[in-house]
């Protein structure tokens, strides 16, 4: 009988750390493109018209950029977290609260000149995803209660608290039945950046938060001690790191940046609060996340490469006549790919024989 | 004010509070399952809906309702197994694992369902379990409508409850998932396969997890639609915190919930639109943390959860 055990890599090779994330996409690619043979499609055509969907054109690729602008800042939330080993799952709620601080504040309540109002907004906006994650972080460091399942359920009470908003008290009087929020002020808008497209403002500011995050976390005390409560908590506790501080700030952090995700959807791209703001954009995040292996630089190109999946396989499939639900089948097999390739760059696989008695 | 403890003594909520039980009953004792086992499964949640998909999928095309059961078990295990390759095998995170499985397994579902039923805007709908008789027991007044006059698939349901239990608690193969849980170097040093052991929990589990989902496509519902599992998997999970990861608790818990759900639905009907249903919706997700809270004081998690087991190594 055959055995095999994993050994731990005393030093990963270079080589295999840089290629393991392109290898996993690849082998992503590959096992859906069995999924567009069974649909009736040609593969190779698909993925062609999938690139230039998300692409081809002026318009296609600022939309992809407009689509990662917010699964960037999704994807910052879980690169803090997880490097904590603080499993926030709760992006997509966090995401909704920060549009929710949005149109409370940005639909005329305050009215700043432009150059105040959209910092304004997005201190708003990232003060309430910390906000939603803080009695849940404060839960789990008093009572122990798990933060998976935690931030998962409240994703569900939120999407819940914006739906009530918005056949409610928070309905747009002008808005013909559809239960949208009242669009914010002009000063509030993110101006576009690419004239005649969708790519906005938004685009930049998850940019430089990708930048902002990559130097707290690489170049201060705190980013330290973040990956060192990660690594292992209760050396670092023996180390005097502060994990009860340091375990809070990750939290607010983290619900920060996903709730940032929420302005520049409101005030960016849309103008106005709805119900279907976020396609799962919170759960993108991990994704992104993983595939840059939580490196906040990383997370800008795996951010862009996901938005490009989701964009081009829209127009993939008008034209090849596949279901766009491949795009999401895409994304999870690059999750479960790279989870896979981590374990070939950190470890060794030795077989051996075991004798039978 | 009477009315609302009225509605505790009628037939009808607690027929109804059965029927929104067995779908979480099933989950949560299959999340125990692979839990004792040391392996968390956050991939609940997307087993649960292809078990729903593949389940209503297989009598649309034209099987039996049991063998719409089958194919949900079988799909079920078969993302145990991967779940369980990456975890146990491999030892990769759970947690990413988990959700990378849920997010497979739904998209898997959604994109198969688009692809058979590509036009459909009304789901199709099939003939789901029709409930029966039991003789002379349904006739009882009262415990008759409410016990007795369920659909097959329920009381299959609670024999594969009484199933479970006895493999955890009078099993060799029980005692082994739970000391896989708890030490799996004493269950190595006995000569037994962890990473089999371990396996077989998560397959297993995984397996009861997509029937849970079928329940709701097969006998709650007769159609799929993209969405119905609604965080069902994540409230399972709670449960099985809240029940500390005992079975039998994890039935009462489950019970229990069921019966809070049933309840607000008639308490909301009786009253009116005095306050907003969104309301009423967001009550099994916020009871479902009250009860983590609830429960957080006496956890004890099963020592080696979310901890791989590596061959040679010490722990």
């Amino acid at each position: 009988m055959i055995k095999f055990r994993l050994e731990e890599r005393a030093k990963s090779p270079y080589w295999l750390i840089i290629l393991s994330p392109f290898i996993a996409i690849l082998v992503a690619i590959i096992l859906a493109g069995i999924l567009i043979v069974l649909a009736g499609a040609n593969p190779f055509e698909s993925y062609y018209q999938l690139i230039i969907g998300a692409f081809g054109s002026k318009n296609s690729f600022a939309e992809t950029l407009a689509r990662a602008t917010p699964i960037i800042l999704t994807g910052l939330a879980a690169s803090i977290a997880f490097r904590a080993k603080f499993w926030n799952i709760g992006a997509e709620g966090q995401l909704y609260f920060g549009a929710l601080a949005t149109t409370l504040f940005g639909t005329g309540l305050v009215v700043l000149p432009s150059i105040l109002m959209i910092p304004f907004l997005f201190i708003m906006g990232a003060l309430a995803g910390g906000l939603l994650l803080l009695p849940l972080v404060l839960l789990k460091l008093y009572y122990k209660v798990d933060e998976v399942v935690t931030t998962l359920l409240l994703n569900f009470v939120v999407v819940l608290l914006v739906s009530y908003l918005l056949e409610g008290p928070w309905k747009d009087p002008m808005s013909l039945g559809w239960p949208q929020g009242k669009s914010v002020v002009d000063e509030g808008v993110l101006p576009q950046i690419l004239s005649k497209t969708r790519l906005h403002l938004g685009f930049i500011i998850s940019i430089f938060f990708a930048f902002s995050v990559w130097f707290i976390l690489s170049k201060t005390v705190i980013g330290y001690r973040i990956k060192s409560v990660g690594l292992n908590a209760a050396a670092a506790s023996h180390a005097g790191v502060p994990i009860f501080k340091t375990v809070l700030i990750v939290a607010l952090l983290s619900g920060g940046m996903a709730g940032m995700a929420g302005v520049t959807e409101t005030a960016g791209l849309k103008g106005y609060l709805t119900l279907d703001l976020s396609p799962g954009f919170g759960y993108a995040g991990i994704a992104v996340a993983m595939l840059a292996n939580l490196n906040p630089i990383g997370v800008i190109f795996s951010g862009v490469f996901l938005a490009s999946i989701y964009v081009g396989a829209d127009a993939m499939s008008r034209a090849m006549n596949v279901p766009t639900y491949l795009a999401d089948v895409i994304v999870a097999l690059t999750v479960l790919c790279i989870l896979l390739s981590l374990v070939f760059v950190n470890y060794k696989i030795l077989f051996f024989r075991v004798k039978k008695e | 004010m009477i009315e609302f403890i009225e509605i505790i003594f009628t037939a009808g909520f607690w027929a109804a509070t059965i029927r929104i039980a067995c779908p979480l009953i099933l989950a949560t004792i299959g999340e125990v399952l692979c839990e004792r086992a040391g392996v968390l499964n956050l991939g609940i949640e997307g087993i649960m809906s292809i078990g729903a998909m593949v389940g209503w999928m297989t009598v649309f095309l034209g099987a039996d309702l049991y063998t719409g059961i089958l194919a949900a078990l079988i799909i079920g295990g078969l993302f145990g197994l991967l779940h369980a390759i990456f975890t146990v095998y491999l030892g990769a995170s759970q947690h990413v694992t988990g959700i990378g499985i849920t997010m497979l397994a739904s998209s898997l579902g959604f994109f198969c369902f688009k692809l058979i039923l590509p036009a459909s805007t009304t789901p199709p709908k099939i003939k789901p379990f029709q409930p029966i008789d039991i003789p002379f027991l349904s006739e009882l007044p009262f415990l008759g409508p409410a016990f007795f006059q369920h659909t097959p698939f329920t009381y299959l349901a609670i024999l594969v409850v009484i199933f479970a239990f006895w493999l955890m608690n009078s099993t060799p193969l029980g005692l082994s998932i739970k000391m896989a849980g708890e030490n799996p170097m004493a269950l190595e040093a006995q000569g037994i396969d962890v990473f089999l052991v371990r396996t077989i929990a998560v397959v297993l589990g995984s397996a009861l997890m997509a029937v849970g989902g079928a329940y709701l496509t097969l006998s709650a519902f007769d159609a799929f639609y993209f969405g119905m599992i609604n965080g069902r998997g994540w409230i399972a999970i709670a449960l099985v915190i809240f029940a500390s990861w005992k079975p039998e608790r994890a039935l009462l818990g489950a019970l229990l919930f069921a019966g809070l759900d049933a309840y607000q639905v008639r308490a909301q009907q009786l009253a009116g639109a005095v306050i907003p249903y969104q309301f009423f919706l967001m009550l099994p997700f916020l009871l479902s943390i009250v009860a983590m809270v609830i429960a957080a004081k006496r956890t004890r998690y099963p020592k080696a959860l979310l901890i791989p087991f590596r061959r040679g190594e010490r722990h």
